[in-house]
């Protein structure tokens, strides 16, 4: 079996964003791009069931919508220990047209299992996942928090209200992964980093696709008002304030 | 023209956030000069549906099959685009919670749709379409276009509020017939931890910190929680050493909520954990250091040993009700 994970290309989660009121995106300078927190995570836990024999995967394949600019995240999963990868050489549009993508991509090279993060840590979307099996007509599994071979089948553990269950799909099908999925992403390692450099980064062209939103500004979050302290010898007064003034309790 | 709402139930009740999806869908539905129409997937209470008119859905379609019984987004989006269409929906509204994002990007692809997730207010302009919405984690907003003719929006919980506005209702089965050979999904095994509140829909979250020094030091917080009817939660290094299950970890990469408040005790408040909790109304902190992050985001701070704070907190609020 073969798995596809899909990455994006994201500012460092501890970057403070910058861009000024109305523009349509941030302003990169300086700012130090990460492979998504939860498509780590994701791979991470591809790369284990690669490991594992019993659980019948052959090969992690890396997949990324994206410009040229991108192949240093790309190259950073090639490090951890994806096989292969391919960029789609495009913008990525929004969801619809990415996942169109992305979508191509399976049906073409045969992928059996395609993991996707909860959402990118830019436009907390949480879309392309799911998008990606319906364009296959095949089944998704969102709020994945593992997968383990079970007797040669995948079984994925998901998040319900008030609890978990565990599902089995029939292959090939889509897992939209979230906290749980992998315990720490893995590191890539110097001998990882060496041969990452002889890796492939396939390179293929875009099929036609289209759009369906489009970003038009951006805006910077209302400031919080000040932090009122209330002395920590009269607690109940904390209580007072939730119920009369800020009408919470 | 009409506004759909694809409503949640819990326990046979509707959820909180189904009254904000209609309330949500009411107002859109002013602006477009539509209707709004609800659709309800598995049994709820007697009374139950009747509800959704008090928020301003003049019809209410329900389905009840075994079939969808499980979450089988496949069959749960191909059955929802029947409706869009039968309805001549323009406007389809989910919540954007784990159902909601499961199942509403299969029906933007469905229909060829456009869908903007984790919406917090009405739309800025319906022509186009435009709508604002949550973007890098909570370090800015975005204003979206969505160019499609049918327009799918995720609505970000409890960030939108409920709108009283009563209208005629009429229930009716849903005349839609669910395709079981889309159901893929095969429950093996189910793990519930019944009786508790939802951290997810919870008004009220009491969360646990690193600060709070050790797993056996919980009890004061809860009982805090239980006093104020609250959900508990917890911040990532304590549910990565064990000390509270998986489950309750609120952040970036835990669990994203929007209470209306939330109590913080002996957490920092690192960007990480800020990223899952700043959409809630209210954050009050209790911590022993001043200059802890978290009180840039709170409107109400203790410096103090919540050790101490706790039982007098949980003491006042028995005191208030």
């Amino acid at each position: 079996m073969k798995i596809l994970v899909c990455i994006s290309n994201v500012p460092d989660t501890t970057t403070k964003i910058k861009f000024s009121e109305g523009d349509s995106s941030i302003d990169t300078t300086g700012v130090q791009w990460v492979i998504n927190p939860w498509d780590e995570l994701s791979l991470t836990r591809a790369l284990e069931l690669k490991d594992d024999p019993s659980s019948g995967i052959k090969s992690v394949t890396v997949a990324h919508v994206g410009p040229v600019s991108s192949e240093p995240t790309i190259r950073k999963a090639l490090a951890i220990g994806a096989d292969d990868a391919i960029r789609v050489n495009a913008g990525a549009a929004d969801a619809y047209f990415v996942a169109a993508q992305l979508a191509e991509l399976v049906k073409k090279e045969q992928f059996d299992i395609i993991m996707c993060g909860i959402e990118s840590s830019d436009h907390n979307g949480s879309e392309v996942g799911a998008m990606i099996a319906e364009f296959l007509n095949i089944p998704s599994v969102s709020a994945v928090s593992g997968i383990t071979p079970e007797n040669g089948i995948p079984v994925i553990t998901r998040e319900i209200d008030g609890g978990r269950e565990k599902v089995t799909v029939p292959a090939p099908f889509v897992i939209i992964v979230q906290k749980g999925i992998a315990k720490e992403p893995r590191i890539a390692s110097m001998r990882g980093i060496m041969t990452a450099r002889t890796k492939p980064i396939k390179v293929v062209e875009p099929v036609a696709g289209e759009s369906l939103t489009q970003i038009i500004s951006l805006e910077k979050p209302a400031p919080r008002s000040a932090c009122k302290f209330i002395d920590a010898d009269n607690p109940a007064q904390l209580i007072e304030l939730l119920k009369n003034e800020a009408k919470v309790i | 023209m009409s506004v759909l709402v694809f409503t949640e139930n819990w326990d046979g009740k509707f959820k909180k956030l189904t009254y904000e999806l209609v309330s949500w869908a009411s107002e859109v539905a002013k602006m477009i000069n539509g209707t709004v129409t609800a659709l309800s997937i598995g049994s709820v209470a007697e009374g139950e549906l009747e509800k959704l008119g008090n928020y301003g859905a003049g019809k209410v379609l329900t389905v009840e099959t075994p079939a969808l019984n499980t979450l089988d987004s496949q069959a749960y989006a191909a059955l929802l685009s029947e409706v869009v269409l039968k309805e001549k929906a323009s406007v389809v509204i989910l919540s954007n919670n784990n159902m909601g994002k499961a199942v509403a990007p299969r029906l933007s692809v469905r229909l060829k749709a456009g869908i903007c997730s984790g919406v917090s207010k009405l739309p800025l302009s319906t022509d186009p379409f435009t709508v604002y919405k949550r973007a890098y984690s909570g370090n800015a907003f975005s204003r979206v276009v969505i160019k499609s003719d049918i327009k799918i929006v995720t609505l970000a919980q409890n960030s939108f509020g409920i709108i009283e506005n009563p209208v005629n209702v009429t229930v009716e089965k849903a005349n839609v017939a669910v395709d079981n050979s889309l159901v893929h999904t095969q429950v093996k095994d189910v793990e519930k931890q019944s009786g508790k509140i939802l951290l997810t829909d919870a008004d009220i979250v009491v969360s646990g910190g690193r600060g709070m020094k050790s797993p056996d030091n919980w009890t004061p917080l809860l009982e805090l929680a239980e006093a104020l009817g609250a959900a508990t939660a917890c911040s990532r290094p304590v549910s990565d050493e064990g000390w509270r299950p998986h489950e309750e970890h609120t952040g970036q990469t835990g669990k994203i909520i929007s209470p209306n408040l939330y109590l913080a005790v002996g957490i920092s408040g690192a960007t990480q954990h800020l990223a899952g909790v700043s959409a809630s109304k209210y954050i009050v902190a209790v911590n022993t250091d001043k200059d802890a992050p978290i009180f840039e985001a709170a409107q109400y701070g203790i410096v103090g040993d919540a050790m101490k704070i706790l039982p007098q907190l949980a003491e006042a609020v028995k005191h208030i009700k």
